[in-house]
């Protein structure tokens, strides 16, 4: 390459070669960053243990997925759009920053393996990166300056607005890809003023631009362009990198190892503590999460990622019915403090020992999560809510800081096994009224079966929810299940019990209850209720098979054994509901849309939220006890979502789904135009 | 501090349903699950937070046989520093006065500034506390619902009157209250802090240990004795409500309206 303006790395500051400068401001800027790395991995080293250099392949799809293909971000179309040009604009241009960082030291500096035909490729592709970088760039400042979304607010008690962070860090961003242009495009253009064989620039480029606005410039003014282009991005390429660990812009970093360590398994909730079994817990000190320290290492990743797009408030049902939930917060609080205990400069400001609970998040801003997991579905970072949720709950527990709408309960599932203190002989009540040819046995020393049925506290003791319980026991005796349940000796499954942080109760709950499953010689269990579904599947251990009745239902489906009656009432339109701990938690989302679709002229819509974008009808188990400052229900909301939808009969596939959105219906005054029906209940209504 | 809590078991009115037995002496015993009576929670719970802030110790203590011990484990769970369990043969079938000079007699075994009973138990007849204060011819305060220490010989307590009024006194120390629910929050006991107390020592009097006269206690001495137990037969203007839970809404909300309830 013929040489027409002088090279950085052969240019003077005053006296001082310009290479001694260039070289200067990288081991700063890198010394600066790796002292802030250090500072921030320090809360990391002393955080609680975490399992996540386990399943490596499956991390690495992930990292694939959601990380280099960002997978998650075209849920919101405009800004995940936007996001996936950044960053593949970020990836791209990384390496000719990488490039330039050494053409200040060395004159014509060419990365190895750019020099040929890959570096031609190369230079085509980041003219093309810089200008797309810079539109989206100047789009997102006005998104954020002006059109300002609802969803990046910051309500009053949360701090300050984010958006002067955000908008400075696009400004850097623009000066990133017009200098690096300006610095091509000035040799370009010199070059061809000295009818030398300019480098090609690409049409419609931001150095191509750049390159016609200077073609008549005099050779001093590319000169001190091309000096002064570098010296620019010298300067705002190490200022952005040293910005980044200072707020939301961290996740630029972190969010490589953030999405590499997300957790894969789904349903399940962290042990209390990694490394310590079940038996040695007694030995442990402290229960859950009272300080920040307390949390895992990965969960203090997850507050460094976390780069507050407002994803998970803006999904999160607690927030949308105005309980005092924010998970976007939740990351955000926990990041401050962290920031404020290990500060960069200075002394720790303080907060030492001080608990989280009262300073930092409030207890009933920890109660008011329902554990249906959509932010976690929805963030693109791979955060996590609720197992910080639930240890946080662990460390209230531990610290009697329960309310009293939850002790009660709580004390009737220690002493009764169910959450209203009903008598244990009372569980199997609601076989009384069932079809006398249909025989349920209790499985024990005297009978036994293949197929146990877990009817789990309130199918068992809750007057409307017993029909549920009667319809499952007469569909599996219609399609010939030999069936039994456990009767008196079924306790809660402590689904709840557990999220809700007690998890010693929770531990003797499931120790009973599997002593009585596997003494019951079942082979497999078939439930109605999500959370017991759940709870049996991913909570307890070394049990037979667990299937909720929708996927017993499927397997009748596709052995051609299904012969359902039509649907009598042609005005009837039917949406299903998709109940957390099926959908979300354990991914059954066509097993119940393919049984309701094998009822004869069944007229079925989806609403706008189902699927994994399902909305939580108001939370099962202890949550119906609990008593949160909100400003609406959540299954209003979802009642008229349904509504929205076409819908008039709303089919859950849960009790506790069934439970609010009857409330709802209620509440709502849509009585007589919407109805709420079981899943089991409507296929054992229409059994020839 | 030091600061004596007077506690009991008590069958859990929430949890069982309660059913009076063949002979209608007493209730049906056999599938009852019992804890601890509800205002002596919120006693438990207020003698811990006046420890908390002004130092001392918390004793809880009970008249009870075996399992009794149940409750003070729970107590103490709670954050109560001691139990003690008075127990003895000799103190079966004794009346409130009996329960009350057992509980004079375990007191006088301490040096107590302030002794906190619940305001009544769930089965009882809110008798204890106030006999106690006599026996021991210290000042007392019923249905306490506020307590604040003032110094270590003066307290100002409030005290919920019918109507809603509230009064507020000074009492001097030692002294016996009787506890109002809602004075606090009472605080969780977990299943793991039941446990991490599991083990702890709880020393158990009888009468000998206490010299509790058998005149007084046991159902010897007894001068009050239950003839008849029974639930009262349903009286005139008083309807049972039949069906399911819709349909007995509906009659309710029928029968409000009806009356002028509901307009």
């Amino acid at each position: 390459m013929e040489i027409t303006l002088t090279p950085p790395a052969k240019t003077f500051f005053a006296l001082i070669p310009a290479s001694v400068i260039y070289s200067l401001i990288p081991i700063i800027g890198i010394s600066i960053f790796i002292y802030m790395m250090v500072i921030r991995l320090r809360p990391l080293q002393k955080a609680a243990p975490d399992v996540r250099f386990n399943n490596m392949r499956d991390r690495m799809y992930q990292l694939i997925k959601i990380w280099l293909l960002q997978y998650r971000q075209p849920r919101y179309m405009l800004a995940g759009v936007l996001h996936i040009l950044l960053f593949a604009g970020f990836l791209v241009l990384g390496l000719r920053s990488l490039e330039l960082i050494f053409v200040g030291i060395i004159p014509n500096f060419v990365l190895p393996g750019l020099g040929g035909a890959a570096g031609k490729i190369y230079g085509f592709l980041r003219s093309y990166a810089a200008t797309w970088v810079l539109m989206v760039a100047l789009i997102a400042m006005v998104r954020r300056g002006i059109c300002k979304p609802a969803r990046y607010e910051v309500p009053e008690k949360y701090g300050k607005s984010h958006t002067g962070e955000a908008v400075f860090v696009l400004f850097m961003i623009c000066i990133l890809v017009i200098s690096e242009s300006i610095f091509e495009a000035s040799l370009a253009a010199a070059q061809t003023q000295n009818n030398l064989h300019a480098h090609f620039l690409p049409p419609v480029t931001l150095p191509w631009f750049f390159k016609a606005w200077m073609a008549n410039a005099s050779m001093p003014t590319l000169e001190w362009l091309h000096g002064l282009s570098y010296f620019m991005h010298e300067v705002t390429f190490f200022t952005f990198l040293c910005f980044l660990p200072l707020g939301k812009h961290f996740h630029v970093v972190t969010s490589l190892f953030n999405v590499m360590f997300m957790r894969l398994e789904r349903g399940g909730v962290k042990p209390v503590k990694h490394g310590i079994s079940d038996e040695k817990l007694d030995d442990l000190e402290s229960f859950g999460v009272k300080k920040i320290e307390d949390f895992t290492w990965k969960h203090i990743l997850d507050f460094y990622s976390c780069a507050d797009c407002g994803r998970c408030s803006d999904n999160c049902p607690a927030n949308a019915a105005g309980r005092p939930l924010s998970p976007r917060f939740i990351s955000i609080k926990g990041r401050d403090v962290i920031f404020k205990k290990y500060p960069l400069l200075g002394k720790s400001s303080g907060n030492g020992g001080q608990p989280l609970i009262g300073k930092t998040y409030e207890e009933d801003e920890i109660w008011s999560c329902t554990t249906c997991g959509a932010c976690e579905q929805e963030c693109p970072l791979g955060i996590e809510y609720i197992d910080k949720i639930v240890d946080l709950r662990r460390g209230m527990v531990d610290e009697g800081l329960v309310p009293q709408s939850l002790q009660k309960p709580l004390r009737a599932l220690e002493k009764r096994g169910n959450p209203w203190g009903k008598l244990e002989k009372k569980r199997i009540e609601w076989t009384k009224d069932l079809d006398e040819q249909i025989e349920i046995k209790e499985l024990g020393k005297k009978a036994g079966a293949k197929t146990l049925f877990f009817v789990d506290s309130i199918t068992s003791y809750d007057d409307r929810m017993q029909s549920i319980a009667r319809s499952t026991a007469k569909l599996l005796n219609h399609y010939g299940a030999d069936f039994g349940i456990l009767g008196k000796a079924e306790k809660d499954s402590g689904h709840e019990v557990r999220r809700f942080g007690e998890e010693m109760l929770f531990q003797d709950l499931r120790d009973q209850n599997t002593e009585a499953i596997l003494a019951s010689g079942a082979s497999c269990i078939v439930t109605s209720d999500p959370h017991t579904y759940n709870a049996l599947k991913n909570d307890y251990s070394g049990l037979p098979k667990v299937e909720h009745i929708s996927q017993f239902l499927m397997h009748q489906l596709r052995a051609g054994a299904l012969d359902l009656k039509p649907v009598e009432d042609a005005a009837k339109v039917y949406a299903y509901h998709d109940p957390c701990y099926l959908g979300r938690h354990n991914a059954v989302y066509d097993d119940p849309r393919n049984v309701l679709d094998a009822i004869p002229d069944l007229k079925r819509v989806d609403m706008m939220r189902s699927r994994d974008r399902s909305f939580c009808c108001g939370g099962g188990g202890l949550m119906l006890f609990y008593e949160p400052e909100e400003e609406q229900r959540m299954g209003v909301l979802r009642v008229k979502m349904a509504a929205e939808a076409g819908a008039n009969v709303i089919v859950t596939a849960c009790p506790f789904c069934l439970v609010n959105m009857e409330d709802a219906i209620k509440v709502a005054g849509l009585e007589g135009q919407m109805e709420a029906i079981d899943l089991a209940e409507l296929v054992a209504a229409h059994i020839k | 501090m030091e600061i004596l809590v007077c506690v009991k078991r008590v069958p859990d009115t929430a949890e069982n349903e309660i059913e009076i037995n063949s002979d209608g002496t007493d209730i049906d015993r056999d599938d009852l699950v019992y804890s601890v009576n509800e205002w002596d929670n919120y006693a438990v719970e207020e003698a811990i937070q006046i420890r908390d802030k002004v130092g001392g110790t918390v004793t809880v203590v009970t008249v009870g046989d075996d399992e009794s011990e149940e409750v003070l484990r729970r107590e103490m769970a709670m954050g109560a520093d001691k139990g003690i369990l008075l127990s003895d043969g000799a103190f079966e079938g004794s009346d409130g006065f009996g329960i009350a000079s057992i509980l004079k007699a375990a007191a006088g075994k301490g040096n107590y500034d302030l002794i906190l009973t619940g305001a009544q138990a769930d089965d009882g007849a809110a008798q204890i506390g106030g006999m106690l204060a006599a026996m021991l011819d210290r000042p007392y305060a019923s249905l306490v619902n506020s307590i604040e220490v003032v110094d270590d010989k003066t307290m100002k307590i409030g005290r919920e009157i019918e109507g809603g009024n509230q009064e507020m006194s000074e009492i001097q120390m030692p002294c016996v209250l009787s506890i109002q629910t809602g004075i606090n929050e009472p605080r969780y006991v977990g299943i793991r802090g039941i446990r991490k107390v599991a083990s702890v020592d709880i020393p158990v009097h009888g009468a000998a240990d206490l010299a509790v006269d058998a005149s007084a206690a046991g159902s010897a001495g007894a001068k009050v004795k239950r003839l008849d137990y029974f639930v009262p037969e349903l009286g005139e203007g008083a309807e049972m409500l039949e069906g399911g839970m819709e349909e007995k809404i509906d009659k309710l909300v029928e029968l409000l309206k009806a009356k002028g309830g509901l307009k």
